[in-house]
């Protein structure tokens, strides 16, 4: 392997094992919030924006040992009405519920009778949307059941964020033909530079980074 | 504003100040019972710019005039009467809220958005704009844009609204980002804080949200005349709104301008030096 497959090679292991890492941590996050909501179960979607799908990243409780990576539609149910109107919904009865998507529920396994809902929220972008199903009223916190999923929510969306930004970056460094891309060259490039150019290179893409992220 | 003084342009060289005289029945120090006691919203017209509103809800209606911004994507929108009805439960949810604050008031609603939200920031643009067109004394906006490229029409809305004298009541962005038009200083921006009190206002020293109502947790109406409970900016708004409604059902004379500093005043966190 020449220093760029190093390089990349190096790259996609630190982003592997940071992804492992912020999995784990959406997992406790998730095992957290349902034990403290007493809850049948806990879970968190990603939303896949090109798909138009929300992906169950972390599951505990009902339906945890299948859930994970399954998709449905980001337009259906609470999950769907929380990612577009980006406010957290409680919904005590969902057998009267409009909005409740019972034939998706169904295709999980589990059908709850209560849902609280949250969307996660990464500067101005909702990049997901964390449930709770069949909560019972929590003895251990003062804060009302908004407020702590609110928190939990915030939680899990740093950790959705850092997944989401490292995959984005695996793809960038390793596409799926193989060749290091673009990105990866010129990684390579600036690694190479020595310190006072490197500096100068830095600052260059600080200054692409800021002009791309103001172009959003 | 007497309405004998001369029309004012850009100055007021070459007047007396007597001639400028302005009358004013607000009294000395204004308390709740002066400012909305006994209101019910009678006489106000509010107007809810949001998804539309379910007008056969037990708990909302009656809605007196039902509109949605319509056109072709790119095309010329207009706004047309449409059959009362939410497009996702969001209006609705506003609607109540201020029905439940003031239940005399004629609602009235416009919808910008779209199932799922969908909407853009032309459609809101337009429905606003009619919307102070039509002169409601109040106008709930429990929506934003965060592409700046429709800051400039939205704060001119904004401004226009202030002076024609249609209070718009704007919900701040639930994450601490800029979007409009909570933004301008023309509109009163609402966040919400976290105590279960519908009565409870605070006014915010350190602006640009200007103050904060019972957002966290509230009952709202829901679709097919249920409830559900939601948190958010959105449902903090039309708890302002519906405390403008009372304040212009009990005051018609007051200016967006007047009802603001009303609300400063009746914020329970402003006290009085003594």
């Amino acid at each position: 392997m020449n220093d760029n497959g190093n390089l990349v090679a190096a790259a996609a292991a630190f982003l592997g094992e940071a992804e492992h890492e912020h999995k784990e941590l959406l997992a406790s996050v998730v095992t957290v919030a349902r034990a403290l909501f007493g809850a049948a179960a806990a879970s968190v979607f990603l939303l896949d924006d090109q798909a138009g799908e929300l992906v169950f990243e972390a599951v505990s409780g009902a339906g945890e040992d299948h859930l994970v990576g399954e998709r449905f539609p980001a337009s259906r149910g609470i999950a769907g009405w929380v990612l577009g109107a980006q406010e957290p919904l409680i919904v005590s009865d969902l057998s009267t519920n409009p909005v409740f998507a019972r034939d998706l529920a169904e295709t999980t396994g589990y059908v709850p009778q209560s849902l609280m809902a949250a969307p996660l929220q990464r500067r101005d972008a909702t990049i997901g949307v964390m449930e709770v199903l069949d909560p019972v009223p929590s003895a251990v916190s003062p804060l009302g059941a908004a407020e702590l999923l609110t928190l939990f929510a915030g939680q899990a969306a740093i950790a959705l964020g850092v997944i989401q930004r490292n995959r984005t970056a695996y793809r960038m460094l390793a596409p799926d033909d193989g060749e290091p891309s673009e990105l990866a060259q010129m990684a390579r490039l600036l690694n190479e530079l020595g310190a006072d150019r490197r500096a100068a290179g830095v600052n260059l893409l600080d200054s692409l980074h800021r002009l791309l992220s103001s172009a959003r | 504003m007497n309405p004998s003084s001369p029309s004012l342009t850009w100055n007021a060289l070459g007047l007396n100040p007597a001639e400028l005289a302005v009358v004013a029945d607000w009294p000395g120090p204004a308390d709740a019972g002066w400012a909305w006691g006994g209101a019910t919203g009678r006489g106000v017209r509010v107007c809810v710019v949001d998804s539309g509103i379910e007008g056969d809800h037990p708990d909302v209606g009656p809605v007196q005039g039902s509109y949605a911004v319509t056109g072709p994507a790119g095309g010329e929108l207009e706004v047309v009467p449409v059959a009362a009805g939410d497009a996702c439960g969001h209006g609705t949810a506003c609607a109540g809220v201020i029905r439940a604050l003031a239940p005399e008031c004629e609602l009235y609603s416009v919808r910008v958005l779209g199932e799922r939200y969908s909407s853009t920031g032309d459609m809101f643009i337009a429905g606003l704009r009619w919307a102070v067109a039509q002169k409601f004394d109040v106008v709930n906006l429990s929506l934003s844009t965060t592409r700046q490229k429709f800051a400039e029409a939205l704060h001119a809305v904004a401004d226009e609204a202030y002076f024609a004298g249609t209070v718009l009541v704007a919900a701040a962005h639930n994450t601490p980002v800029e979007s409009f038009p909570w933004r301008f200083a023309s509109v009163v921006s609402v966040g919400s804080h976290a105590a279960r009190d519908p009565g409870l206002v605070l006014y915010n020293p350190t602006p640009p949200v200007e103050f904060f109502a019972y957002g966290t947790d509230v009952d709202v109406a829901w679709p097919g005349g249920q409830r559900s409970r939601i948190t958010g900016n959105s449902f903090a708004a039309p708890h302002v709104a519906g405390y403008c409604a009372l304040a212009r059902s009990k005051h018609p004379g007051l200016t967006p301008f007047q009802v603001k500093s009303l609300l400063y005043l009746m914020s329970d966190n402003v006290k009085g030096s003594s």
